[in-house]
């Protein structure tokens, strides 16, 4: 019997009744966004969906975006995105978030249009569709969540799986010979014509965070200065899938991870920096 | 002078918070929330040094920082 979908429905914080007036002399240095509601989320404890979801909030607050932000939403474990952002959503078949994208935004230009996809949705099923809406130049920032698996199914191989990994559908670990090595997607974006930025970040530490943020404000400041294509990859951690504690998972996002996906900008037209150029 | 409020609901126990406190402050507690986790809490909260560290690595925006200006009056 199929579930009954109020009983599945997110729950609201009672969280929000707790009175966070400050005291006499003090001062609250850190809130919620008020782009992100107070809904308690369906993550896994120390699930970095959650980090990137924050992040986004806050710039769609700081940047005042939020009465004109569309997200589209993706197919994988941040698929309820819409429940957890208080913007308009778009929710696009695996894969498609980009084409969905590419439609709302040239039917509302004043729009600002932004897709969050995983690594199984945007370098696997949806490669075709990345790629095309990047060389097109259009007018989008991507949010792209590498966590190295397809977190929602259960932790399949995903192109981004690092040689080694084990997963279910890899249980010996990736082989390089049998499937390739590990997709770059950063780097891949920044070699195409229309893109404007093109950053990898991570989501393991406070300093890594800090940098995160600074990645989005620039991915989300070329489409709103209407430049072109806006990419930002987060290196994230999916405990769950790799049989982890939160804490393990972070240190393994910095000693193996990083190590094979540098941080950094690949590409932002402003300052013209473009690897290998 | 400074103190971190937990909104104990919102707690996932994941530990990120109290892995990385400067000061080594935050433990798990005996309570369990409404999602089935054990919140953390803070027992010697006059050490804490308001750097907010542990609010941004939380990555369910459980924790909320206050900070007063350095040698306040009550
Ligand atoms: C057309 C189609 N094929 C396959 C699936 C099954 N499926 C759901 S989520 C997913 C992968 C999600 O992985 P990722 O994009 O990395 O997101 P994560 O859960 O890791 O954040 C797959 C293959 C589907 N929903 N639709
Ligand atoms: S399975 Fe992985 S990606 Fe999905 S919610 Fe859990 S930790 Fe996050
Ligand atoms: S604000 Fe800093 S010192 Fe205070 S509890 Fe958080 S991490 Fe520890
Ligand atoms: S980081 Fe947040 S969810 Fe994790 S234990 Fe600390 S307060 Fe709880
Ligand atoms: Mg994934």
């Amino acid at each position: 019997m199929a579930p009954d979908i109020d009983s599945i429905a997110p729950t609201e914080a009672v969280a929000d009744s707790i009175d966070l007036t400050p005291m006499p002399g003090e001062t609250l240095v850190f809130d919620k966004p008020e782009s992100l509601r107070s809904t308690l989320t369906h993550y896994c404890p120390g699930c970095h969906h959650g980090t990137a979801h924050r992040l986004v909030a806050e710039l769609l607050d700081e940047m005042q975006l939020r009465e004109k932000a569309i997200v589209i939403g993706s197919i994988g474990c941040s698929v309820f995105i819409y429940n957890y952002l208080d913007i308009d959503a778009v929710e696009a078949p695996h894969g498609r978030g980009p084409a969905a994208a590419t439609g709302v935004k040239r039917a509302r230009p004043d729009k600002f249009v932004f897709t969050y996809q995983g690594d199984g949705d945007l370098a696997s099923i949806g490669m075709a569709e990345i790629m095309h809406a990047a060389n097109r130049g259009e007018r989008l920032s991507v949010v792209f969540v590498n966590n190295t698996v397809y977190g929602m199914t259960g932790g399949q191989m995903a192109p981004t799986t690092l040689i080694g990994q084990k997963t279910t559908t890899c249980p010996g670990g990736r082989c390089l010979e049998r499937e390739g090595a590990p997709i770059r997607m950063a780097e891949i974006i920044a070699s195409l014509g229309g893109v404007a930025y093109s950053a990898r970040v991570s989501l393991d530490s406070v300093k890594n965070i800090r940098a995160a943020k600074k990645a989005l404000r620039r991915a989300f400041e070329v489409q709103t200065e209407g430049v072109g294509f806006g990419f930002v990859e987060l290196l994230s951690g999916c405990p769950t899938n790799w049989r982890m504690t939160p804490v393990q998972a972070n240190n393994r996002i910095r000693t193996e991870m990083i190590p094979y996906f540098p941080l950094g900008v690949f590409k932002d037209v402003a300052t013209l920096n473009t690897e290998g150029e | 002078m400074s103190r971190v409020l937990f909104l104990e609901e919102r707690c996932k126990g994941c530990m990120l918070c109290a892995e990385l406190c400067p000061v080594k402050i935050i433990s798990q507690s005996p309570r369990i929330n409404r999602q089935g986790y054990k919140a953390v809490e803070v027992l010697e909260m006059d050490k804490c040094t308001g750097c907010a560290s542990c609010a941004l690595i939380c990555p369910d925006c459980a924790i909320r920082v206050f900070r007063s200006k350095k040698g306040g009056g009550e």
